[in-house]
């Protein structure tokens, strides 16, 4: 069985995250950067999968500028098998991502898609369901616990108020989240393998699609900081200023 | 043209979160028409019905829908979406789910999230965990929205809509429903609630967190909430994780105990009306965006409060 896994590098999930003074953006240059990190618990997911016997082929891939190549060799790390990167500089959103990763899938025929449930850039949460639809796949986002029996995933779901259990033949697509797993630490030999290891490589159009994005971005701004608070000093005046001043109680 | 707005419910009652996400759609400017896709859910459309500003709720009932699934519900829509320049949801656990489904079918980039509406083409939403809201335009000709309903004030329910039943396709069940496993709690869920009582780290066990905070919860009729670390370390299941990649709340008042504040639990609250924040720690982020703050331990502090209230 072959998994493929999507991923994205994004700003460091510990960095504070700066609006350009223009409006136009974040912040990127000069800014540490790394796999999404719900990417990383897909491709932790994945290689499990792999150390377990039950996939033989873990492919990663990104879809990017060249430095997108710096995740792809993290996922080879952690121990995928191969890695492609389909080079592009120019912005992709979600349903741009997910027409490319189709056409992947269609070269590299996977059984299962494994991808994070949202990037933490722009926190869509939208490539996995739109790569389903795109492929008539079944889906199982927002995976808290995935098995594989044979042709079919049986997969847990964090929902709202609980979690539900679906099953599905393969293949399939499911979708990360935060309680799936814990990545590993990639080992410093594998590190070094991984860095001097080959990688696909494609491009957008040699794929032959449109990424045009359909968002205009008018502006990207600060919120309005709240009004700095008041510390009390017991709970008697905590409940008296609640019910007096905020009335709230 | 018409917006559809897709309701959400649980076969049984109509959430709240539709009644939120109305006000975001009637802000498009256009007829919103409601559909109420499910099995049994003659209710659901009564209840729908009276939601002010519609003006018709469309129903779809076919076993196939009765668990919201992402692919025969992403079917019904798409097999409808011809009558509407805008397909509108709530950001719930089934809106993430089916909402981009349809729209890549559609073949529309779904503006996912949306905070305000700024035109019918024009929205704000929040990236990077709320830490920069974008301004967005979109260019394509249906628009696929979800909408985050701490956002939006919920619309009155005081109209009486025409109902209809509308023609469902041999829908597709790829994917089987096996079980859910879903709390029974008497409080309120944690979306609709008033008041919310959230713990984090300091508590250490599973039993501190109930122990002290059950009592404080149920004295203010509120929901209880939690840090990531709390349940990461499982002091608290995950279903009331609140945060970036948890649930995002915007009640009256938010009382957070022993939490720190990691801007990822703070993307999930930040927009409580009032803040009230217990931490040992002077230092601690959280006190920065709380209206008010006490230092001190939550072991003692904690019940004293659910005892004074």
């Amino acid at each position: 069985m072959k998994i493929m896994v999507a991923v994205k590098r994004v700003i460091d999930a510990n960095v504070r995250v700066k609006v350009k003074a223009d409006g136009t953006g974040v912040e990127t240059a000069n800014v540490k950067m790394a796999m999404n990190p719900f990417d990383e618990i897909a491709v932790e997911e994945a290689v499990r999968l792999k150390e377990k016997g039950i996939a033989e082929d873990v492919v990663a891939v990104s879809i990017g500028p060249a430095q997108a190549q710096d995740v792809l060799r993290t996922a080879l790390a952690m121990g995928a098998t191969r890695a492609v990167h389909v080079a592009t500089d120019a912005p992709v959103e979600p349903l741009a991502v997910a027409k490319v990763l189709k056409a992947v899938a269609e070269r590299e025929q996977p059984n299962l898609i494994v991808l994070g449930k949202q990037a933490i850039d722009d926190d869509s949460n939208q490539t996995g369901q739109m790569l389903a639809a795109l492929l008539d796949w079944p889906q199982a986002t927002f995976a808290s616990q995935v098995e594989i029996a044979g042709e079919t995933a049986r997969v847990t779901r964090e929902v709202d108020g609980g979690t539900q259990t679906l099953e599905m033949s393969l293949p399939a697509i499911v979708t990360t989240d935060l309680r799936l797993n814990e990545p590993r630490y990639a080992s410093l030999p594998n590190v070094m393998k991984a860095r001097k290891a080959p990688l696909d490589t494609l491009t957008v159009e040699e794929l032959g699609i449109d990424i045009t994005p359909r968002l205009k971005v008018l502006k990207v701004e600060t919120p309005p900081p709240r009004p700095a608070g008041v510390m009390v000093g017991s709970v008697d005046e905590l409940i008296a200023r609640l019910r007096d001043e905020a009335k709230v109680l | 043209m018409t917006t559809l707005l897709i309701a959400e419910h649980d076969n049984r009652t109509l959430s709240g979160e539709t009644d939120r996400a109305l006000t975001a759609a009637l802000a498009l400017g256009e007829p919103v028409d409601v559909l109420v896709a499910g099995h049994g859910v003659d209710e659901i459309a009564r209840q729908a019905a009276t939601l002010s500003g519609v003006g018709k709720v469309l129903v779809a009932d076919d076993a196939a829908l009765t668990h919201g699934l992402a692919e025969p519900l992403s079917q019904l829509i798409v097999s409808l979406a011809d009558s509407f320049s805008a397909l509108v949801a709530p950001a719930t656990a089934i809106g993430k789910d089916v909402m981009p489904r349809i729209a890549a079918r559609l073949d529309v980039m779904q503006i996912s999230d949306i905070i305000a509406v700024e035109s019918a083409t024009v929205f704000r939403r929040p990236i990077y965990a709320g830490s920069a809201i974008e301004t967005v335009e979109t260019t394509d000709s249906k628009r696929v929205v979800t909408v985050r309903t701490s956002a939006f004030d919920p619309a009155a329910r005081e109209g009486s809509a025409s109902i209809e039943t509308v023609s469902v396709p041999a829908l597709e069940v790829p994917a089987r429903f096996v079980s859910e496993n879903k709390s029974q709690s008497e409080r309120p869920d944690l979306g609709a609630a008033r008041v919310v009582v959230s713990g984090g780290r300091a508590f250490g066990s599973k039993e501190k967190f109930e122990e002290l905070l059950t009592p404080l919860a149920e004295k203010l009729g509120a929901a209880l909430g939690a840090s990531r670390v709390a349940v990461d370390s499982g002091y608290a299941p995950n279903e009331i994780q609140v945060g970036q990649t948890g649930r995002v709340v915007a009640p009256e008042l938010y009382i957070a105990c022993g939490i720190s504040g990691a801007i990822q639990h703070l993307a999930g609250m930040k927009n409580a009306k009032v803040i009230v924040a217990i931490n040992q720690d002077a230092e601690a982020p959280i006190f920065k965006i709380a209206d008010y703050g006490l230092v001190g331990d939550v072991f003692t502090l904690v019940p004293e409060l659910t005892e004074k209230l």
